[in-house]
């Protein structure tokens, strides 16, 4: 078995240790090792974005990220998104417009909306179905979360 | 989903990561957006000892353009960084529109345009658009660094030019000159996250009305992506006419030979082949009158 790599990195703004094997994915050391298991693991190979996570502020799927590259590296998890004030506009209004059914995609939908608007405050529909393609929801149909994304930015911007 | 176990290095120097390359005796997987490795990784298609992560090189990171040099891509840079650097969008737009089209966002806030390029899929979504803008692989190894054309990369299904020891460092281009234009689409049954079942990308360059100098090349339709020099020759000396573009079409449909699978038929191809490679010419028209 190869040595395991000591890591240093932040988590959700916390500076974070792990030991970890190089085979390890970041999705295995977040849930596994961190216990951090709001990130959800779905195909494991890139096409359903369950387990999309920030990596310095870009949405990316963890399933295809290796644990040993996070030396020094700033990943943001569904965990981080709440502050200490509330839920995250995304996250409230994912509840109010029921954008979510059994629930397994909705964090990674959650992060990489999160991404969009960061980037692009005012994204129109076709953009805001475009950046969520990566990540797949067997349930909703999609309608309920394009319109909570769309509500979430009208009260981002006017915030 | 785990992966067997193997060692990691991401080496600093180039001298380094060729020396690991070589010792590793063809059990290295080279990272860089690791988006087709890992899932090969996975899925048991690949079996390594070391993954060798190529993005702590400084010549693997570079994104840099300039009149005489032109542009060169790293092969460590995103596909994100690619499309979203000024020079790329208003100098090279054909290479956002495949590094734009590669899997979702997650995935090109990882893959790379050098990693697209070695992982030669018949269907790759860069390669047309890399050959017909005169990409020049540098790839390094053993012996030195060398040089291979884009369209003398890819040899087969998976596979491309580079020897055992050797990777891809850089992808470089010829700065665009006056009037010139080039374009790359493909056609998928949906509207994003899917594999091309014909593609076509094309550059030329234009005085007045004349097609001076053209490069047509289409993917997905034979066992490598094809640059087609009969397309090219057929636009030459031409003045813009639905004729000329017509032989150009005729040209790349009689170059396309295509399988039948789950994607298309060889007749939705062959087909397809001609109606990409007509707006490919004439996106790449309408980009050279505006350039």
């Amino acid at each position: 078995m190869a040595k395991k790599v000591h890591i240093t990195t932040t988590v959700n703004g916390e500076e974070t240790e792990f030991l970890c094997e190089p085979r390890q994915t970041l999705l295995e050391v977040l849930r596994d090792d961190l216990d951090l298991t709001g990130t959800k693991e779905g195909c494991s190979n890139g096409n359903c974005g369950a387990c999309s996570v920030l990596l310095n502020g870009q949405v990316v799927d963890s399933c295809l990220v290796m644990a040993v590259e996070m030396e020094g590296q700033e990943v943001t998890t569904i965990e981080g998104v709440a502050s200490a004030d509330g839920l995250h506009p995304l996250q409230q209004k994912f509840l109010e417009h029921a954008a979510l059914q059994c629930g397994i995609c909705t964090p990674g939908f959650i992060m990489a909306a999160k991404a969009l608007l960061e980037a692009e405050p005012n994204p129109t529909e076709e953009r805001i179905r475009l950046y969520l393609a990566g990540n797949l929801c067997r349930c909703t149909g999609y309608d309920k979360i394009v319109r909570a994304v769309q509500d979430a930015a009208s009260v981002m911007s006017k915030a | 989903m785990a992966l067997n176990a193997f060692d990691y290095a991401a080496p600093q120097s180039v001298d380094e990561a060729v020396s690991l390359l070589q010792k590793g005796n063809g059990k290295v997987g080279i990272l860089a957006g690791g988006t087709d490795i890992l899932p090969q990784l996975k899925e048991n298609r690949r079996k390594i000892d070391l993954l060798l992560d190529i993005k702590k090189l400084p010549e693997a990171n570079v994104l840099s353009f300039d009149a005489s040099n032109g542009l060169r891509i790293g092969s460590a840079v995103s596909c994100s960084t690619t499309y979203n650097h000024p020079d790329v969008r208003t100098r090279y737009p054909a290479l956002v529109d495949c590094s734009s089209l590669i899997g979702s966002v997650q995935i090109q806030n990882r893959a790379t345009l050098g990693g697209n390029l070695c992982n030669a899929s018949p269907a790759g979504d860069s390669p047309p658009a890399v050959i017909v803008l005169g990409g020049v692989c540098e790839v390094i190894g053993p012996n030195g660094q060398r040089e291979i054309a884009a369209e003398d990369f890819f040899t087969a299904p998976g596979r491309n030019a580079m020897e055992a020891g050797e990777f891809l460092l850089a992808v470089r281009f010829p700065a665009p000159v006056a009037h010139s234009g080039a374009f790359f689409l493909r056609f998928i049954p949906r509207n994003e996250m899917d594999i091309a079942v014909a593609n076509a990308a094309v550059s030329l360059v234009l005085d007045g009305n004349t097609i001076t100098s053209a490069r047509v090349a289409i993917g997905a339709v034979a066992p490598t992506p094809l640059l087609v020099a009969e397309a090219g020759a057929a636009l030459v000396g031409q003045t813009i006419s639905d004729e000329t573009i017509e032989k150009a079409c005729v040209a790349t449909r009689a170059a396309a030979k295509p399988i039948s699978d789950m994607r298309g038929t060889i007749e939705q191809r062959v087909h397809l082949t001609g109606v990409l490679t007509k707006r490919a010419i004439q996106g790449a028209i309408e980009r050279a009158k505006e350039s």
